[in-house]
């Protein structure tokens, strides 16, 4: 069993030290197409083992729980493995045709394995401190990513992002060191137990909105998101779209993992002020798109508003509001991703992602017109795309608590997502071209059009299947969401049968 | 011994944030390194201090130790915090080398002026 907890993590390792080696030749870019072809089938493995037998976990080293690092997988963790799988896929054959050799030759292939790595071990560890290893794994595999070609652009979005991360990972540990004086234990399930047994609850929400802070850089949630719009835009379009479909999403699943499961203690303010940051991060996100005239910066600054929904549905801490988080989660994840390598097909045949001076791909790329069409209007969250079904679960949620205001923004946020995604569509794909170009894809070598369309046609029929048959989806969601809000399964798969008692190696309480 | 930790706490934390309210690139590294040696400690602090103890436990009867997880989670922050700052060196030396400049508050509008070199094939 912990074979299949660890694969996950040890195929990207391997594929990545592989890749590394033969990174002057093409056997360094099949080799990352395998390895995350491997990644995907592990991560099916691991959800087939989830949904047969519930919470899984492993002891690394066969240390017992509370001391040893736990590797454990619940529903959402697994699906979380499983998107990744899926993205990584896409992505790294996508990058077949969008990284050049030289690109290549600098260790692209291995850095981007080593991203995945970090951010299965992120979605499968089972302790906090592990979770800080994990996002410095990812955080310095992504910097490499974000710089790799060393443009000044790259180089300057670069430090704001390295430099905000690095500030919030230095909150996380503060925070991790203070819970550890508290309950004398890292181990996430462990945790649960002990921090009920906290005698200063006070100093504990303080931890708590320590993290809150923390994840709220990583996952780039108002008011800490401006490394995000300042980066995503420099990198190769590859990069873009696997940091926009994973790296804010860890953060998102690192909220509500510690919300649901650790910090419940005082729900009233903490996840009011959830409620709050959520309003305000879809509101400027979805306005700062509006203020943007490039593709990449427009996709940028919606990751921002869409990152509000996930924070919603955990603010609001209903069960329907957490199946609706877990939901947006998956389908956001795909749709992203998708629309930034479709903002490169476009950069590709058209020259440019600045909206100006880019046009006439409707006419002229009929196909990509509609493969675009397909994971816009899913986020702009028009029936029956994936994003209907997630926004809708999410408003029902809000109107059942009776917080009509969010119910309100949220809708309003979804008809300025569609401006943004309209007025994409208008200057890229429906006004001609600007210097009279026809962009046509069959301007691209056919290897080339092959390994970009494939990965985004094949998300795009993903979109549509999720949207056309959400009933599993949603039940899946709900048992996920049952599993979060009643962590017990969680607990007793981490630290055995029978629920232990804290182990508080330090006992003495820390006094205001 | 809580006084001095305190205020060494304090005063690495005050430092670090000031210097990385600088707009350059090296005070906002200096502050970063000043800002995990503050974290470092505290978390080091987070195991109680206690002096002269082994980190061990005794298999001698009713022994006192300090408890060794926290030093171990410090030696952990502390090695991946070097090779962060390393990396953030490196990357500003780059940035300052290509711009000639080393301010980390350059708008937007620059560089969107600024013609988007084409390295792809």
């Amino acid at each position: 069993m912990s074979w299949v907890l660890a694969l996950p993590i040890i195929i990207p390792f391997a594929t990545a030290v592989l890749s590394f080696l033969f990174r002057k030749g093409p056997e360094g870019r099949w080799l990352s197409v395998v390895g995350s072809a491997g990644l995907l089938i592990a991560s099916g493995i691991l959800m087939a083992e989830v949904l047969a037998e519930g919470v899984i976990a492993a002891q690394m080293g066969q240390w017992a729980a509370p001391f040893g690092i736990t590797l454990v997988a619940d529903l959402l963790s697994a699906v979380m493995v499983v998107i990744t799988g899926i993205t990584g896929l896409a992505v790294s054959v996508y990058a077949l045709a969008d990284i050049d050799e030289r690109k290549e030759a600098l260790g692209y292939h291995a850095l981007f394995q080593v991203l995945l790595a970090g951010v299965v071990g992120a979605f499968l560890t089972g302790d906090l401190f592990n979770l800080y290893v994990w996002f410095e794994v990812m955080l310095i595999s992504s910097f490499g990513l974000l710089i790799l070609g060393g443009q000044r652009v790259q180089l300057d979005g670069g430090i704001k992002y390295v430099t905000l991360n690095l500030v919030s990972t230095i909150l996380f540990l503060a925070g991790v060191g203070l819970l550890y004086g508290m309950t004398g234990t890292l181990n996430m399930a462990d945790l649960h137990g002990a921090v009920q047994q906290v005698e200063n609850q006070g100093l504990l929400v303080v931890v708590a909105m320590m993290f809150m802070v923390a994840f709220g850089v990583k996952a780039a949630v108002f008011p800490l998101f401006f490394w995000l719009p300042a980066s995503y835009h420099t990198p190769a379009f590859s990069v873009s779209a696997i940091f926009a479909g994973l790296l804010t999403k860890v953060g998102v699943y690192a909220l509500i993992r510690t919300f649901t499961l650790i910090f419940t203690s005082d729900i009233a303010f903490t996840h009011t002020i959830l409620l709050w940051v959520a309003g305000f991060t879809m509101v400027t996100g979805v306005l700062g798109a509006a203020a943007m005239n490039d593709f990449r910066r427009i996709l940028s600054f919606h990751i921002v508003s869409q990152i509000g929904y996930m924070i919603l549905g955990l603010a609001l801490f209903t069960p329907l509001a957490i199946v609706g988080a877990v939901f947006y989660l998956v389908h956001h994840i795909i749709v992203k991703a998708n629309l930034f390598l479709v903002a490169g097909v476009a950069r590709r045949i058209a020259g440019s992602t600045e909206l100006s001076s880019i046009g006439g791909l409707y006419k002229s790329a009929p196909v990509l017109a509609v493969l675009f069409l397909v994971p816009a209007f899913s986020l702009a969250g028009f029936p029956p795309l994936s994003g209907f079904w997630a926004k809708y679960v999410l408003v029902k949620a809000s109107l059942d608590t009776e917080a009509y205001w969010i119910a309100g923004i949220a809708l309003a946020v979804g008809l300025m997502t569609i401006f943004s995604m309209t007025k994409i569509w208008g200057a890229a794909f429906w006004t001609p071209h600007p210097s009279g170009l026809e962009p046509s894809l069959s301007t691209l070598p056919s290897r080339d059009r092959a390994a970009l369309l494939l990965p985004i046609a094949s998300l795009a029929v993903l979109t549509c299947i999720i949207g056309f048959f959400p009933e599993p989806f949603v039940a899946f969601a709900e048992r996920s969401a049952a599993q979060l809000l009643d962590p017990t399964a969680y607990v007793a798969a981490v630290l055995g049968d029978v629920p232990m008692e804290a182990t508080g190696l330090a006992q003495a309480e820390v006094l205001p | 011994m809580e006084l001095i930790v305190a205020s060494t706490v304090g005063v690495l934390t005050a430092g670090g944030v000031y210097l990385m309210l600088r707009l350059r690139t090296f005070p906002v590294i200096l502050g970063l390194a000043l800002l995990s040696y503050a974290v470092n400690v505290f978390i080091f602090a987070s195991g109680r201090l206690s002096i002269d103890q082994s980190p061990i436990l005794s298999p001698y009867g009713e022994a006192s130790y300090t408890d060794p997880l926290p030093q171990a989670l410090v030696l952990t922050a502390i090695v991946i915090s070097f090779g962060m700052t390393a990396v953030l060196v490196m990357i500003g030396l780059g940035a300052f080398f290509e711009s000639e400049t080393d301010r980390i508050d350059i708008d937007t509008a620059d560089d969107a002026a600024a013609p988007e070199k084409d390295t792809q094939a």
